[in-house]
């Protein structure tokens, strides 16, 4: 696995965690009632599990899986996945953060969410744009060297 | 694949099939206007994507991921066991209570709901936990063999 994948992976895992930590906080309180303002919490749950766990998840084991460009074991260029890693998590961060903030301290700006959707689809765009060219038959590489 | 893997990955299917039936019902419910119908929405998205794609996606990685070391491939498999049991049966738990707190709240149903709740977390944390250490590179003897 390459090493923007472990960091792909292992920060969905912390997505993961994050993100079901607060969904159970969620579904005790909708049970037992004791504490409503944790619903500020409800967005950030659901911006961590969709984007930052099952998203980045997807993105980087397909960067560590998918076909190779070349037979030297060529991934493309990584610079992309950095640029989709960094806008992914620095858009899913302000989208989770925003809510419970606004709400701690009395109301922001809108302008963090309307980044955080600009950085989702630089994150997007990113991804596709690396991703595009490997997705290709298994041995395409090794006969291409052949050819 | 090992057993763990066929287990969490046959679950899986078994949730897909089970919100998919669930998700059916809502929409026929919509349709036909049949009221009460929507506290099951929650347990329909979860059992979708905790029940079906987490499970499916924990499942496959306990099976592809780098293995561990030649004597323990694939670490403590107690941890995805008990991911395994506490997932499925938070989930179970949830399908029942989350409604019935729902028709009666602030009842023993919601006590329930809270277990549930406690369930599914644990679950996550130990599946976390069992995957961590597996998010590594290839082995440098292997890779030079490779290279070779």
């Amino acid at each position: 696995m390459p090493p923007v994948s472990r960091v792909m992976v292992r920060t969905a895992l912390i997505h993961l965690a994050l993100g079901s930590t607060i969904g159970g906080l969620l579904l005790a309180e909708k049970g037992l009632g004791l504490f409503p303002w944790l619903w500020l919490l409800r967005p950030s749950h659901t911006h961590l599990l969709l984007v930052g766990w099952t998203v980045q998840l997807a993105f980087g084991v397909a960067v560590w899986i998918m076909p190779r460009l070349d037979a030297a074991g060529n991934r493309g260029n990584i610079g992309l996945v950095w640029l989709c890693y960094g806008a992914l998590n620095g858009g899913v961060a302000l989208a989770a953060l925003h809510p419970p903030l606004a709400a701690l301290l009395g109301g922001l700006p809108q302008w963090p969410l309307a980044a955080a959707g600009l950085l989702y689809l630089i994150a997007a765009v990113a991804a596709v744009a690396h991703i595009w060219r490997r997705v290709r038959p298994f041995g395409a590489a090794a006969r291409d060297v052949q050819a | 694949m090992q057993r763990q893997a066929q287990y969490f990955i046959k679950t899986a299917l078994v949730q897909l099939l089970a919100a998919m039936l669930l998700g059916a019902l809502l929409l026929i419910g919509q349709g036909l206007q049949i009221g009460g119908l929507g506290a099951l929405l929650p347990v329909y998205y979860h059992l979708l994507m905790l029940g079906w794609a987490t499970q499916l996606i924990g499942g496959v990685a306990l099976w592809m991921f780098p293995v561990l070391s030649r004597e323990r491939p694939r670490g403590d498999e107690r941890l995805g066991w008990f991911a395994y049991g506490a997932l499925n049966s938070g989930l179970l738990l949830r399908a029942v209570a989350e409604p019935a707190n729902a028709a009666a709240p602030r009842s023993v149903w919601g006590v329930l709901l809270a277990l549930a709740a406690l369930l599914q977390t644990l679950a996550i944390w130990a599946l976390v936990l069992a995957l961590w250490p597996r998010v590594k590179g290839r082995p440098a003897p292997q890779r030079r063999q490779e290279g070779s």
